[in-house]
């Protein structure tokens, strides 16, 4: 495996007594999209700041495409994009003026069609204050990835944005990637995490509980596949019927939901007695458990704890 | 050189566009002006004869000093260096920009204030015009060094607003602009030259004005150059990116070494 771009190693960062980050260790390889996920006040947003450079470990330590970054924050810069979760820009400076000042402290040639890209084609004079927070919030992705960095840091990329740019985000982070560009994005979307990370990392008070792809973090939970089913006389009832491997049910909006902890079975049986009860089948949804239950689930264990 | 250049072309832009600057680099001193100029020299006629240097003086002063600070405060608590220090935007670009495009807007209002000075109210011009220039740049200096020092220093928007009034008040009471230095008590005399505008109104009467110094004229240039370069290099050295910044080099507290030069000063004949 090529060697890490992000690498945490025994990450610990205090704020006086508070314990922000405790002793987290994980890699970021390069071309990746690892997506670091936690309720608020979780680490998540000082881990993505110690690494941009604005704070230094306590213990533990952090390297950023091979520069460490609480000591070489010069030779960082032209590594990193960043988009912080909460910045500002002069009130006065305009779209444009913008993009040419960092450019040119970047080194590189401003670029326009960026902000084109990010729906702010008509606001290119606007001063910073007078666009509204999607509009600030597009206008510091496009800063993020004018100069093409190496590695970007996103904090909350998608807060306040409409869907369309949302959409328009994830493609340009999906170019990003194809170019091999590497990204750590710290979000509060599930959905937006499942969908583009392929590696996650689940922060709860400052500990790392979970690592994985989407795919084996939703795999290791209670495991609970849902099956949805509506028949056109109702034959189903409640009790589960004697059903295989169904866990719980409930009903929902003439919707009968199983809890499967196996789901072909499950499905089969039903499936088998709609038709022998005479009824006909309306609607069948199988889903497995998203990334949202079993976040929810860890978080829930963690508190509980 | 171009990212500079840009930073400066922004910045100095802004200097206009932004209400409260504009009010503080070019309304608030050029009022105060014609304010004093129709009103305090009927008072007190002998003030009309250094009237060019006490308002080049009270404008530096208010511009800088309660601009400059509230600019530097503000921006850090809007975030606006955490943008700058991602983007590798450096401290000494920061501050550097902020200073001169400050300055420039005070050599217009400088030059303002002395090309209507004799048509308006007959006061008397500089008869030294390079001693003049010097001595406006050595206050430049100074002010831009304690201004930009406070600024960085300062947790909070109040606590620089009292660190400024500490420095205005005391100047325009006893540093020379309103009242002149020889009619002041000997204690109140050896008090005021902890404050630049005794500085600058002293070295502006002998080299500009043709008038006696009341104590060392080149000394108190030597006074402004040196209080404002240390200043300014306190000020980067202590420089935080936010409130929370863990990159600072030193204790906010060695900002009291700025003071060595002007509490030297009171020593000066």
């Amino acid at each position: 495996m090529s060697e890490p771009v992000i690498e945490v190693k025994h990450f610990r960062k205090l704020y006086d007594d508070f314990v922000a980050v405790d002793d987290i260790s994980f890699e970021v390889h390069p071309g990746e999209i690892y997506g670091l996920l936690g309720p608020n006040g979780a680490g998540k947003t000082s881990t993505l700041e110690s690494l941009e450079g604005l704070r230094a470990p306590d213990t533990g330590s952090l390297r950023v495409a091979g520069v460490d970054p609480s000591r070489d924050t010069r030779g960082l810069r032209n590594l990193i994009g960043v988009q912080l979760q909460t910045s500002g820009l002069p009130a006065n400076i305009t779209v444009d003026e913008a993009m040419k000042f960092f450019c040119a402290y970047h080194g590189v040639r401003p670029n326009i069609e960026l902000i084109n890209r990010l729906g702010l084609g008509e606001k290119h004079q606007t001063q910073y204050a007078e666009l509204s927070t999607g509009q600030q919030r597009r206008l510091a992705l496009a800063l993020a990835l004018a100069h093409e960095p190496q590695v970007l840091f996103l904090d909350e990329p998608t807060a306040g944005l409409d869907v369309g740019t949302r959409v328009e985000l994830h493609s340009i982070m999906k170019e990003q990637k194809q170019r091999g560009a590497t990204i750590l994005l710290a979000t509060h979307d599930m959905a937006e995490a499942e969908e583009i990370s392929d590696r996650i990392g689940i922060l709860l008070r400052g500990e790392l509980v979970a690592t994985g792809t989407p795919l084996e973090i939703t795999a290791t939970g209670a495991g609970l596949t849902k099956a949805s089913v509506r028949t056109e006389q109702d034959c189903l009832g409640d009790d589960g019927a004697g059903f295989p491997a169904v866990e719980s049910i409930s009903v929902k909006d003439e919707y009968y939901i199983y809890f499967s902890t196996d789901i072909g079975p499950t499905v089969a049986a039903i499936i088998q007695f709609v038709e022998s009860q005479g009824d006909r089948l309306i609607d069948l949804r199988v889903e497995r458990p998203s990334l949202e239950d079993r976040f929810l689930e860890i978080t829930t264990e963690g508190v509980a704890r | 050189m171009t990212a500079f250049l840009n930073h400066f072309r922004f910045e100095f832009r802004t200097g206009i566009r932004n209400r409260q600057l504009l009010f503080l680099n070019y309304m608030f001193p050029l009022l105060f002006y014609l304010m004093m100029g129709f009103i305090m020299v009927d008072i007190n006629p002998m003030f009309l004869e250094l009237l060019i240097p006490a308002m080049m003086v009270f404008a530096v002063m208010a511009a800088m000093l309660m601009g400059i600070p509230a600019f530097l405060v503000t921006a850090r608590e809007e975030g606006i260096f955490r943008s700058y220090h991602i983007n590798g935007v450096p401290p000494s670009s920061i501050l550097s920009v902020l200073s001169l495009t400050t300055s420039i807007h005070m050599l217009i209002v400088g030059l303002i204030i002395t090309l209507t000075a004799r048509p308006l109210f007959n006061a008397p011009l500089p008869i030294n015009w390079v001693h003049f220039i010097v001595v406006t740049v050595a206050l430049m200096v100074a002010m831009v060094g304690i201004s930009v020092l406070i600024g960085v220093v300062s947790p909070s928007t109040n606590f620089q607003v009292m660190i400024s009034q500490i420095i205005f008040i005391p100047s325009m009471l006893v540093g020379g602009v309103m009242l002149p230095y020889e009619f002041l008590p000997e204690a109140a005399q050896a008090l005021s030259r902890a404050f630049p505008p005794t500085h600058a109104m002293n070295a502006y009467k002998e080299l500009a004005m043709g008038v006696s110094a009341d104590f060392s004229a080149w000394g108190s240039v030597g006074v402004l150059f040196l209080g404002g370069i240390l200043a300014f290099g306190l000020a980067i050295y202590l420089f935080n990116w936010d409130r929370r910044n863990e990159a600072r080099r030193g204790h906010p507290s060695l900002a009291f070494i700025a003071l060595l030069p002007w509490l030297a000063s009171m020593l000066l004949s």
